[in-house]
């Protein structure tokens, strides 16, 4: 079956992929009982994502394409006990689910906002019971929604920080090398620059053999590069956002990835089993 | 060039009625043709049978708000000199992902009889339409003097169908691509435009998220010298919107790219001149991640602006403090809820003449909300802007005194959407229900002609509405009501209710049927995860052969369910196009 390319409109992905009766859900007004939904999980044949089920787990938004982000589907589910997404994809162990590479068949899956059975009674204490999301509620368009995904909100403490000091570095550090680095993103505006100056600092530490080849016209990690850091040294750049979650660095545009990374590691790419594969896809599809 | 087609004339017949036809058709249609409005057109065709058939000569632009209440052959043979057709397909609710896709609204068949039939063809808009590449090429290669493209909310299409419109439409004046569902396969497409291509006067490609080739669109702004809408994408920089700035002072009204930049004080400054020379600009949208720091360099272009949509800059209420005492002639404000309260304070004290405010979620889904507006900040704005008669607001918590106070400080409202965000939420200082709030809007508001509901209602709340909303023209109901009691009171009322969308709502088959007078009236009824069941709808398409009653169908309930009702007038029966998962009745 043919690998659809990244770069599509999250929306088109989203509405392709979204299996709309499992996640929608119905409501009774409170203390009405809402009718239980129990949703199956379903792989639909072409883009092949996974039904999660997550209660208390974290919300996300579709990526936009910007940078050929990938996507990564769940859709909530009803129930409430969690299920394992399918295709052996890896999650964040705090429950919220994201599905980091995965080497499913297909590797089409899309982020979409998840959802979970409203309980919908007054007296019900259910930790989480009041503020559940609803399919296409509250009723905002795909192309807002996924904007303010890409800029989130900054909080006071951030927009002055940013505004204040005129850097931000960043810890870096290297499996098996013995300490780590500090850089400050400031100084990089693309991820070509970033990684020259990882390689730089690094090199001591053997990153190994790295030709220069022109970096590609977005700010994506050129392939000739990330085959340099992976065949070359074994390695994968990546780094820890804002949620506490490791990230394949290269995903998303320079300046959300300076407002997100918190911290930065150089891994070793046989720990990183399934996040290297799919970043060598996106690179192919990307050029 | 131009042979418009024209009827032959029945001599003797004129000569006989000459005392009763006072003017040559040649000067009805004349004078028709002045009138612009569809809804005036369409009276206009009513009066007789000369007034009809000078409308079907005259009328040049058409207007159908659901593609599926008549046929591309029907429209061709009433109207034989159309050179602008406007469209709408799905639902409104599609744009929420309640739709499934591939439900319908595809513009193919439109336009393989439009090439038949008006090969001079002009104008294109379409909103919630399926497009495909392909027909986006027919379209290109099939109306030599095509001109005007404008897609809203659509989708099925990629950049490549793009490239077939810059490629080969050497007229095109308008090329207008906003919030589509859309497969961005890169920023290709705008080299297409030709060298020789200089026409073009709109541009809004804002929500395509591939970069563009930066010369490429410095030359087309250059040479297009009738440009007055430029929207950019979010992947131009500031500097780059400088330079467009300068090739094209003339602009009317501009969207930029990202505002977050670093620079020097000399392109701080050229920025300033930049938008200050900019004369006729009234528009401004984008500033994508627009920050203090550089927001100052849209001072010198504040005073003439009317429309400022600050909704994708997530600005804090100082920011925005700070900015709008220089945009006192302010019509309309977007902004994202960023601001709070204390911004929308400063709406009211900087910008009289508002007309129009919307208030968007910055995170949606924030499981806290202890951010954005609530009440206050709605009447602060009330306060100050008294001609404020379009709102939309998205917050967290409202009461009916609040409301109440909004609508005694504005009575002109004409659009009144407000989303209490989280479902079925009461008074937060009374714990009652919402109802008088929306009692009082449509008691004091008599021109509301649209209205959205939220928060916590019981029935009430639509007893008022069929009472008092006499001018109410669409309605937006979601997780309210507590009977069929509910819905019955506005199908009996609201005389001029042409679009009733309603979600999650304990209306029953009782309450579709009491509307069983209505709905041809209507333009259309959206129900779903509402109380309705297959015989109920069946009932229906029974009753009134001329609605087409569709279900669209969900694998996981009942067989006896029906979860997703959509119900519309049509002079051509039930679609041919309809999925296996949509059922028409």
């Amino acid at each position: 079956m043919s690998l659809q390319t990244e770069e599509k409109a999250p929306t088109m992905e989203t509405n392709k992929g979204l299996n709309l009766k499992a996640t929608e859900l119905r409501l009774g007004l409170p203390g009405s009982e809402s009718p239980e939904r129990n949703n199956s999980e379903e792989k639909d044949g072409k883009s092949g994502y996974s039904h999660l089920v997550t209660s208390g787990a974290k919300r996300v938004f579709s990526d936009t394409i910007n940078g050929g982000s990938g996507k990564w589907v769940f859709s909530g589910n009803a129930g409430s006990d969690g299920e394992v997404a399918q295709n052996g994809a890896l999650f964040s162990p705090r429950g919220g689910a994201k599905i980091l590479g995965g080497g499913g068949a297909e590797s089409n899956i899309v982020k979409e906002s998840v959802v979970s059975v409203p309980e919908k009674k007054k007296d019900q204490a259910a930790p989480h019971a009041a503020k559940t999301q609803v399919v296409g509620w509250p009723p905002i368009r795909s192309f807002r929604k996924n904007s303010m995904a890409i800029n989130p909100p900054k909080n006071d403490s951030d927009a002055e920080e940013k505004l204040n000091s005129g850097c931000l570095y960043v810890k870096v550090s290297m499996d098996g090398a013995p300490y780590l680095r500090k850089v400050d993103l400031k100084t990089y505006s693309s991820y070509f620059e970033l990684s020259s100056g990882l390689e730089k600092m690094f090199s001591c530490f053997t990153i190994g053999q790295c030709t220069s080849h022109g970096a590609t016209a977005r700010d994506g990690l050129s392939e000739s590069r990330l085959v340099d850091l992976l065949h070359g040294s074994e390695y994968v750049l990546t780094y820890e956002d804002k949620d506490g979650d490791w990230m394949l660095v290269g995903d998303v545009p320079w300046n959300m990835f300076t407002e997100t990374c918190k911290r930065m590691r150089i891994m070793k790419s046989c720990d990183a089993t399934g996040l290297a594969p799919r970043a060598m896809e996106k690179c192919r599809n990307r050029n | 060039m131009d042979p418009v087609r024209k009827r032959t004339k029945d001599l003797s017949k004129s000569v006989d009625s000459a005392h009763l036809a006072p003017f040559p058709d040649e000067v009805l249609e004349k004078v028709l043709s002045l009138v612009k409005s569809h809804k005036d057109r369409s009276s206009v065709s009513l009066v007789c049978k000369d007034w009809y058939n000078a409308d079907r000569w005259s009328r040049s632009k058409i207007f159908i708000g659901n593609c599926y209440s008549v046929s591309p052959e029907i429209v061709a043979r009433r109207f034989p000199n159309i050179r602008s057709v406007t469209l709408k397909g799905k639902p409104r609710f599609s744009d929420f992902n309640l739709v499934p896709q591939n439900w319908g609204a595809d513009i193919h068949s439109w336009l393989v009889v439009f090439a038949q039939v008006y090969p001079f063809l002009e104008e294109l808009r379409l909103k919630r339409m399926v497009v495909s590449d392909e027909s986006l090429e027919f379209l290109a290669n099939s109306f030599p003097g095509f001109k005007v493209l404008s897609l809203l909310s659509c989708d099925g299409f990629s950049t490549d169908g793009l490239k077939a419109i810059a490629t080969h439409c050497k007229n095109l004046t308008e090329l207008d691509i906003q919030e589509n569902g859309i497969d961005d396969l890169g920023g290709g497409w705008l080299s297409c435009f030709p060298e020789t291509f200089v026409s073009l006067e709109v541009l809004n490609f804002a929500s395509l998220n591939s970069d563009v080739t930066f010369d490429a669109l410095e030359r087309l702004v250059s040479r297009c010298k009738a440009l007055r809408v430029l929207k950019v994408n979010k992947h131009i920089s500031l500097e780059q919107i400088q330079k467009l700035l300068l090739r094209a002072p003339q602009l009317m009204e501009v969207g930029t790219g990202s505002f977050q930049q670093e620079l020097v004080p000399r392109q701080f400054a050229e920025l300033e001149t930049a938008f200050g020379s900019c004369k006729n600009l009234h528009t401004l949208s984008g500033l994508w991640e627009a920050s203090s720091v550089y927001l100052p360099v849209i001072y010198p272009a504040c005073a003439n602006l009317t429309y400022l949509n600050l909704s994708y800059a997530t600005l804090q209420s100082d920011e925005l403090s700070k900015l709008l005492p220089n945009c006192s002639n302010l019509r309309r404000l977007w902004v994202l809820d960023t601001v709070e309260d204390k911004g929308l304070e400063a709406v009211g004290s900087s910008c009289p003449l508002l007309e129009e405010l919307r208030v968007f979620p910055a995170d949606p889904f924030d499981q806290d909300m202890v951010h954005g507006v609530t009440e206050s900040g709605f009447v602060a704005v009330s306060s100050g802007c008294r001609k404020l008669h379009y709102v939309l607001y998205f917050c967290r918590q409202m009461t009916n005194a609040a409301v109440a106070t909004i609508v005694k400080n504005c009575p002109d409202f004409t659009h009144f959407r407000l989303c209490i965000m989280n479902p079925g939420q009461a008074d937060y200082l009374t714990n009652d229900p919402m109802d008088e709030a929306f009692g009082a809007v449509v008691k004091t508001c008599t021109k509301l002609q649209r209205l959205a509901v939220s928060g916590l209602l019981t029935d009430k709340t639509f007893e008022y509405i069929g009472k008092y909303a006499k001018n109410l023209e669409t309605l937006s109901v979601a997780f309210a009501g507590s009977s069929d009691r509910g819905m019955q009171s506005v199908m009996e009322g609201c005389p001029k209710l042409r679009k009733l969308e309603i979600r999650d709502c304990p209306f029953g088959n009782e309450a579709l049927l009491s509307g069983l007078d209505k709905y041809e009236s209507m333009r259309s009824l959206w129900m779903s995860a509402c109380n309705l069941t297959m015989n109920g709808c069946r009932q229906l398409a029974k009753n009134m052969p001329r609605l087409n009653v569709e279900v669209i169908k969900d694998e996981e309930s009942d067989d006896s369910e029906a979860d997703k009702v959509y119900v519309y007038r049509s002079v051509v029966g039930p679609r041919r196009d309809a999925p296996p998962f949509v059922l028409t009745l």
